[in-house]
């Protein structure tokens, strides 16, 4: 009795002891790209809320000759209109990063929101719902963009619900598979001899656990929205009031700066700009799917 | 005086892919004021789905509940639109589960899972559910019940946490509370427990509990009235002493016989009823007993038995040979 009762203890500590080193391990690998993802994010917002003090001029006004290389003056040199491109990339940062945001906090309401009524009620309104998810996901997204776009007209509320009416089907497919699981635990079922209410469950014992889920589909889809934003930007179908990089790289297009040796410092800062914000959303949503999605979770135990 | 509950011919079944499951035949139970009603009968044999179809719980499709009816208090439950019965549930009838274990939400503290039904119901705020929920703990018997609400279910035991449905299910003070199999996945001492803080409850409080189990030794210690189901039908009922005295039913014999006990003189293994559990696809035309029974005749196979009033008091047994059951008893 006495030999058994201490082989199990025994026994019990080693598997704690693994356990935390594997938790170690998994927490290091997704670390890097989160700690690297977090920096650039954190930079960038920086950036965008003290655009102010940051930009050396105000981007709307012509602060020095049209097609001047990069100086002292004008670190990123000046535009066709003697603009000042670093300051324009700098308040670019604002629109920029506030479409990417802002319409993937649109996908992640439309993309939870549907998800949960798909598993909640998987019978028919679920079907039909995930019917629809699929034709959004075969939809070939920057044809369907650039006519809607040009469809509605060219502003930043347009932009913003466009971009998030094409990118929720992700989040709605992860969030609605999760709350199939949940829908069959015991609690929901105790929660309904209480006499809980469909809208009260969805609300109060699946929505809480689904959410830490639909937070790093929000991170992962912000990096693709930040890359459509500057798609339609750059064909010309952004809002014209509000330059963000896409609309930088728009009108150096415009000018014919490729063919000159401006591109150097005209088009490759928006365009690095771009990526490296699309990539530090990435790395940060690699970090945080690694620690949150239950199927990650399980294949490494 | 009326009963609180009647369920008069409910019928269920499960439309699955090798056709009509029939998991509940035709039952009928009624429950009154301040009684302990047992069910009883092993896996499958239709008892929660009996209880559940009561609660409109039965997932549809694939469930369907084909006829009959269930009075509470006059009105049928089966004909309550959707709103009505989350009036009805918690409030009226509440229901304890099986296992605690899962029955509670992991990421939510007791105190709110207690309150939540009191905010549903009675329209209390949060401070005050809070309250209450602390009052309630102490009623089942939770030590540092204050400190205890902010805690989350995996800081609980599992008579602990049963203890805590238990409060759940007491909250709003309902009529009949449904226990279906409480104590099953609890070690035996707990098992005491939580039967006797039933037994005290129930008492202090009167309501009427429906208390579904496999296990007759808890149903003796607790139940007023047993009804036994076989194969999604009632086979026998009547007060607990005459069902275990005095069966009437070849079942009911069959399962009393199978349980070990520490009085008998008799050393040796324990009888068995041979055979498997009835599964019933499509209505069955005879006793569905029939194949594993010892006392079956031509007739068993050709007729279904309706429930007989027998030769003791109120026990009522759906079998055509009671009679050779009192007999074999005198001998």
């Amino acid at each position: 009795m006495k030999t058994s009762s201490l082989a199990f203890s025994e026994n019990s500590e080693i598997s704690i002891v693994s356990k935390k080193r594997k938790r170690k391990r998994r927490f290091n690998s997704g670390r890097v790209s989160g700690i690297a993802g977090c920096t650039i994010v954190t930079c960038l917002i920086l950036a965008a809320i003290f655009a102010k003090q940051l930009s050396p001029y105000d981007p709307s006004s012509q602060s020095g000759k049209p097609f001047s290389p990069p100086s002292a003056e004008h670190l990123l040199g000046t535009n066709d209109i003697g603009q000042d491109i670093l300051s324009e990339l700098v308040y670019g940062a604002r629109i920029s990063l506030t479409i990417g945001i802002v319409a993937s906090i649109v996908a992640m309401v439309i993309g939870t929101t549907v998800g949960l009524l798909a598993g909640y009620y998987p019978r028919v309104l679920g079907r039909v719902l995930m019917r629809f998810v699929d034709i959004i996901l075969i939809i070939p997204f920057l044809p369907l963009l650039i006519l809607l776009a040009a469809y509605l007209g060219r502003s930043l509320v347009y932009t913003v619900l466009i971009i998030g009416a094409l990118i929720w089907a992700g989040t709605a497919r992860v969030i609605r598979s999760q709350v199939l699981t949940i829908v069959k635990q015991d609690y929901v079922l105790a929660a309904r001899t209480i006499g809980a209410s469909d809208l009260h469950i969805i609300v109060l014992h699946i929505l809480p656990q689904v959410l830490l889920l639909a937070v790093g589909q929000f991170v992962q889809a912000t990096s693709g929205a930040i890359l459509l934003e500057a798609a339609l930007s750059f064909l010309g179908l952004g809002d014209p009031l509000q330059k963000s990089w896409g609309t930088v790289l728009y009108w150096a297009q415009v000018r014919g700066v490729f063919l000159t040796p401006a591109w150097k410092w005209w088009v490759l800062p928006p365009g690095m700009l771009i990526s490296l914000a699309a990539l530090g959303f990435a790395l940060m949503g690699f970090a945080l799917e690694q620690v949150i999605n239950p199927r990650l979770k399980n294949n490494s135990k | 005086m009326n009963p609180l509950l009647s369920v008069n011919n409910l019928t269920t079944s499960f439309n699955l892919d090798d056709g009509d499951l029939y998991a509940v035949n035709g039952i009928d139970i009624t429950l009154h004021q301040g009684e302990i009603l047992a069910i009883v009968g092993e896996s499958g044999s239709g008892k929660s789905v009996s209880l559940l179809s009561v609660m409109g719980l039965i997932p549809m499709p694939p469930g369907r509940i084909e006829e009959g009816e269930v009075l509470f208090e006059g009105k049928d439950l089966l004909k309550m639109s959707y709103r009505e019965m989350c009036r009805i549930r918690g409030n009226e009838i509440a229901m304890i589960f099986q296992d605690p274990m899962t029955s509670l939400n992991p990421v939510m503290r007791i105190g709110d899972q207690i309150g939540e039904a009191l905010m549903l119901h009675l329209n209390m705020t949060k401070t005050r559910a809070r309250k209450r929920a602390v009052e309630l703990l102490e009623l089942v018997g939770i030590p540092d019940a204050d400190r205890r609400t902010r805690d989350y279910p995996h800081q609980f035991s599992g008579g602990m946490r049963q203890r805590v449905m238990i409060a759940m299910a007491l909250s709003c003070e309902p009529k009949i509370i449904i226990a279906d199999e409480p104590t099953t996945a609890l070690d035996v001492t707990i098992q005491t427990q939580i039967i006797n803080l039933v037994k005290r409850l129930q008492s202090e409080l009167g309501m009427s509990v429906v208390w579904i189990s496999h296990d007759l030794g808890i149903v003796a210690s607790i139940a007023d009235r047993v009804a036994v189901m076989y194969a999604g039908k009632i086979v026998e009922k009547g007060t607990v002493d005459d069902i275990f005295y005095h069966p009437r039913h070849p079942y009911t014999l069959g399962l009393l016989k199978s349980i070990p006990r520490l009085d008998s003189d008799e050393s040796g293994q324990l009888e068995e009823i041979p055979g498997h559990a009835h599964v019933c696809f499509d209505q069955p035309s005879h006793c569905s007993f029939a194949n594993r029974c010892e006392f079956k005749t031509e007739r068993c196979f050709q007729e279904i038995p309706i429930l007989y009033e027998t030769d003791i008091g109120r026990t009522r047994s759906a079998c055509f040979h009671w009679s050779r059951l009192s007999e074999n008893e005198n001998v």
